[in-house]
Parts: structure tokens; sequence; C-alpha cells
């Protein structure tokens, strides 16, 4: 979490929220908003932009290989607030793989985490990367972000067969 | 990546005892376990006693029994209480780093360190306990004896 998403939680101070029941469904139109301010109060950085073109392409285009699912709570009439997403898609032969299921976005509200709702986001995708036929999933972690690091790894993920590699360009 | 003995025995007590938290087993029955000296466990499960992670109970039929939070203990904070694996700096480093091959030597040896802290922090007891839920089925059962 970057220091500005520190400051603003700490100073927003939300009451811990305890959702009794969820369910993990295909993103709609009207949760967006939901997704750009949960991305937004989780990283410290407003994308609207990035949002909205991440939903046209992965939740209105070839749906049966790409996957926004958002985890919202079942908690009587009225708006379902959304506390959770996560996107991926099957990406084939880059980098010499054969077909997989990437995972490249995922957050869980903080006011709502240890309650199941990762694992729930995660089981969902995999299943929709089973049904088309996939066997392996990928994500990338940065090294600095421990929480991922240990919730994917929580989930039976390791080490892959491929290192990132990078360099900057001056 | 070679951890020293007395770390990679603090970790396979740790799961030995967290698998069941309820129980409770004496230095020799892990000893036994692992075909480790009782002596040398001794020592590390005073080590891991003063850093919360185990309980001793005295008296007949006591032993060790795990006291610690499964899913917020890492195997690096096991691993720290025995041995320092930040990246450190010895007489060699001191001589060399001044060098073209000695500092492209050393950004070659901080990546791998950074690779191996950020993995072995980020893998807690409970999900080393998931993973040896999920082998369960193999044929070898429990992990092999570790030698002293």
């Amino acid at each position: 979490m970057t220091s500005r998403a520190k400051a603003g939680a700490a100073a927003e101070k939300p009451a811990p929220h305890r959702a009794t029941q969820i369910t993990v469904r295909k993103a709609e139109a009207g949760h967006l908003a939901h997704v750009i301010d949960l991305d937004a109060r989780v990283t410290g950085v407003s994308k609207p932009d990035y949002w909205r073109d991440v939903f046209e392409r992965y939740a209105t285009r070839r749906t049966s290989e790409r996957f926004f699912l958002i985890a919202e709570a079942i908690s009587g009439p009225g708006e379902r607030p959304v506390l959770g997403y996560i996107v991926g898609e099957v990406r084939a032969w880059e980098f010499g793989s054969a077909p997989c299921g990437w995972v490249f976005a995922f957050s869980v509200d903080p006011r709502t985490r240890l309650q199941g709702i990762g694992e729930g986001l995660f089981e969902a995708i995999s299943e929709k990367f089973r049904q088309a036929g996939i066997r392996t999933m990928r994500t990338m972690v940065a090294r600095s972000n421990a929480l991922h690091m240990a919730f994917f790894r929580s989930e039976g993920m390791t080490a892959g067969p491929y290192i990132q590699l990078e360099k900057d360009l001056d | 990546m070679k951890l020293q003995v007395s770390s990679r025995l603090a970790i396979l007590a740790v799961l030995e005892l967290a698998t069941d938290p309820e129980r409770q087993m004496s230095v020799s029955e892990i000893g036994v376990l692992y075909g480790v000296s009782a002596h040398h466990l001794a020592k590390v499960m005073h080590t891991l006693g003063r850093a919360n992670l185990v309980r001793s109970i005295r008296g007949v039929g006591g032993g060790y029994s795990f006291s610690g939070n499964a899913r917020r203990t890492t195997l690096l904070d096991i691993i720290s209480l025995f041995e320092d694996i930040s990246p450190g700096r010895d007489e060699l480093d001191a001589s060399t780093e001044a060098s073209a091959a000695g500092e492209a030597l050393k950004q070659v040896l901080d990546e791998i360190d950074d690779i191996a802290r950020a993995t072995l922090g980020a893998i807690t007891i409970a999900t080393m306990l998931k993973q040896m839920a999920r082998q369960a089925g193999n044929p070898s059962g429990k992990p092999a004896a570790a030698t002293a």
C-alpha cells in the first residue's frame, strides 16, 4: 500500500464491515464505480479511464476466456456493496507458454478482509479457467507486496518457470 | 539455497507441532522423528520458546506444543531467530565493491537475496500446513527426516 493510501485510510477510519453472505459473479456496468472507488482506496491512485477500459475489454468481449468477477455482500434489500474483485484472462503462447490463465487484478476491501472473500474470488476465477480448459494459473506480484504474495501462496501458488526482467529506459 | 541446520530443524519442529496445536511432543520424540540429537534440538526449542512460537509444558507427559499464530508466522520469521540472511558485507565485499566487477557481482547476488527473502517472508506456517495436506496423498507420506 502506498504511503498516500495509508494516510488516506488513517484519516478515513472506516467502520469495520461484517459481510454475512457473499456472492461472486460477473461484473456489470453498475459495479464499475465501486471497483474504481475500491481500487483508489487501496492503491491511493484513482484510475477511472483504466477501469472503464478493463471493463469494456474483459467484461463485455470474449467472455468465454476473459473474466471480470466481483464479490458482493448479500445483506438485504438495496444496494449491495462490492467487497472485492478479480480480473483475469486466458493467454496463449506469450513468452512461449501454452495457454494458461492469468490473474492481473485482485483486491478485497480492507474493511472486510479475513472473511474468505479473497478465497471466494480466487476459487471462482480458478473454476472459470478450468471450464475454459485451462490447467495452469499464473499471476505476478511485486516483491514488496507481502499481502498479495502471502495470499497467493496460501492458495497454493508457487514460483513458476519464468522470471520477470526489466530495464530502465533513459 | 542452504539454510543452517538449526533453522531447518526449527521450521520442521514448528510444522510438526503446528499440525496439531493441542498435541505435546518431547524433544526426544521430535528428535527421533527427524533423526537428530535431542541435545541440538533442545537448544532450537529453547529459542523457539523465547520467541513464543512453542510452549514448554514441564513434568510427566510434558513437552512442547505450538503457541504461535500459524497465519502470521512466516518461514523468514523462524529463520531470522537462528541466522541473518539480510544482505551482509564481509571483508571481500569491502575490498571489491569499488571495482566494476565487484559492483556487478554484488547486484546479482543482492537480486538473489531479495527474491529469497521475499519468498521466505511470504510463506506462512499455515501455508506450509496446506501444502503438507496437499502432499498427504503421495506415497512418501511425511517429509523425509532431516540429518544432523
